[in-house]
């Protein structure tokens, strides 16, 4: 038989896909490794980083149990303006219920959702909010996060802090310019009512629903 | 090896002769969205340094064994997993880094100046030039869109550096126009990216007819363009 020096269509096309193939296999190979590799140092990132967010608005003097793994998973609760699985992290004392910290969302932000963490007392008073995830315009809206806001002393984000319905009645949950409590900066008052809403709804549900969240054992 | 020579081409090359930004106009779509400060755009920058480098390499290394008819598919099979094992080791073992880079790292394999330049320079040199011309390159486009954050920055805001407290918590930014600056929106927008950059491009030819007016020669013919953004 004589030798073929050409390479025929066929077997161009199987070289070439048999080529291809080991690439395909190399690369998922090395990113299957990576992630393998990496995974465990991600998990403890992903969890300080989570740690780093709750110790924002809950001060460690209120709990000595670990936060993160005493959570509850909530399906949609349309009071804390989630429509998907919301987390709620208790917080202990000696075993004495001490706070919930919830996620809760303003659906009614300038633009988009404003998703925030929530930290309220047993007692009904809120200690911190902080807020997670936002599109507010910058410069203008954006003050909403400490980070951003100018005012670096009292941070419009605190005017919440020690507040409750015993101190402030439900109605006067509001930013002034609507006849309420809470100031807000010039030109930007869509996103402080909204913000002002979810926490209000968010205390309410907290004050409704705080035994039953203490109570439940579907910790994971 | 590399001959000295062959790395101050490849310098000027990726930081003024065929900047990626001012001459080659690619990677158009992160250019917009991210040079609303000069911080955002040189991080998406250096975060692009990383990975061109080390896409450059790597393709350079493989280049013998990859066939002409499928360069593309693995070019961009070997870009993407560049991209998520500097993503993951990023997130493992440089959290607060990866805390200010992680969003701009997916945003990289959208660019396709990194496949512009593997397909035009990595699977034709060896893997040192590569590595160079990709990490000069992201060099280039830093300065480019550092510039470019700045000016968008200033006109926008009236501010320099803000969001530098993320990077480095000691330093902040400056208020370079009165607090009372009203802002002006466009330049933030991504039009303004465009009128922006359009300045800088013509400042830049401005600057080499001038160059070669002085020298008596003719001004270079603008760089043929991959056709992709």
């Amino acid at each position: 038989m004589p030798m073929v020096k050409e390479p025929t269509a066929t077997g161009m096309a199987a070289r070439t896909s048999v080529i291809l193939f080991v690439f395909v296999i190399v690369f998922t190979a090395v990113l299957a490794g990576v992630f393998a590799l990496t995974a465990p140092a991600i998990k403890e990132s992903a969890a300080i980083e989570e740690m780093r967010m709750i110790k924002e608005v809950l001060p460690q003097a209120l709990y000595d149990n670990d936060l993160l793994q005493d959570t509850l998973v909530l399906t949609a609760t349309p009071e804390l303006g989630e429509d998907d699985e919301s987390k709620v992290y208790r917080a202990r004392l000696a075993g004495e219920p001490s706070a919930l910290v919830l996620e809760a969302v303003a659906p009614d932000g300038y633009s988009g959702r404003i998703r925030m963490l929530i930290a309220v007392r047993a007692s009904g008073e809120v200690v911190g909010v902080r807020i997670t995830q936002h599109k507010e315009t910058p410069g203008l809206g954006d003050y909403i996060d400490p980070k951003k806001d100018k005012n670096k002393t009292r941070p419009w984000i605190t005017q919440f802090d020690t507040l409750s319905f015993d101190k402030l009645a439900e109605k006067e949950w509001k930013v002034k310019k609507d006849g309420g409590h809470f100031d807000s900066n010039a030109g930007a008052t869509v996103t402080p009512r909204a913000v002002i809403k979810a926490v209000k709804k968010a205390l309410k549900y907290a004050n409704e629903n705080r035994d039953r969240l203490f109570a439940s054992n579907e910790a994971k | 090896m590399i001959t000295w020579a062959e790395f101050k081409e490849i310098f000027v090359n990726g930081t003024w002769r065929q900047n990626s930004s001012l001459v080659q106009m690619l990677g158009m779509c992160p250019l917009l969205a991210m040079t609303t400060s000069l911080v955002n755009g040189a991080m998406l920058s250096l975060a692009t340094i990383f990975v061109m480098g080390s896409s450059g390499f790597v393709v350079a290394l493989l280049r013998n064994f990859i066939p002409y008819e499928i360069r593309i598919p693995v070019f961009i099979l070997v870009a993407a997993a560049l991209v998520t094992v500097v993503d993951l080791g990023m997130n493992a073992y440089m959290h607060s880094m990866y805390n200010i880079l992680g969003i701009f790292i997916p945003l990289i394999i959208t660019n396709c100046i990194v496949l512009a330049r593997i397909e035009a320079f990595a699977a034709k040199n060896g893997p040192l030039q590569s590595l160079f011309d990709g990490a000069f390159m992201g060099v280039g486009m830093l300065w480019t869109l550092s510039l470019l954050g700045a000016i968008r920055e200033f006109i926008g805001a009236g501010t320099f550096l803000s969001g530098i407290e993320a990077v480095i918590p000691d330093l902040h930014h400056y208020q370079v126009l009165p607090a009372d600056y009203p802002g002006f929106l466009v330049s933030i927008l991504p039009p303004g990216a465009f009128i922006v950059l359009a300045c800088m491009v013509a400042a830049k030819n401005w600057y080499e007819a001038k160059a070669a007016e002085r020298a008596n020669r003719k001004p270079p013919e603008p760089l043929a363009t991959a056709g992709c953004h």
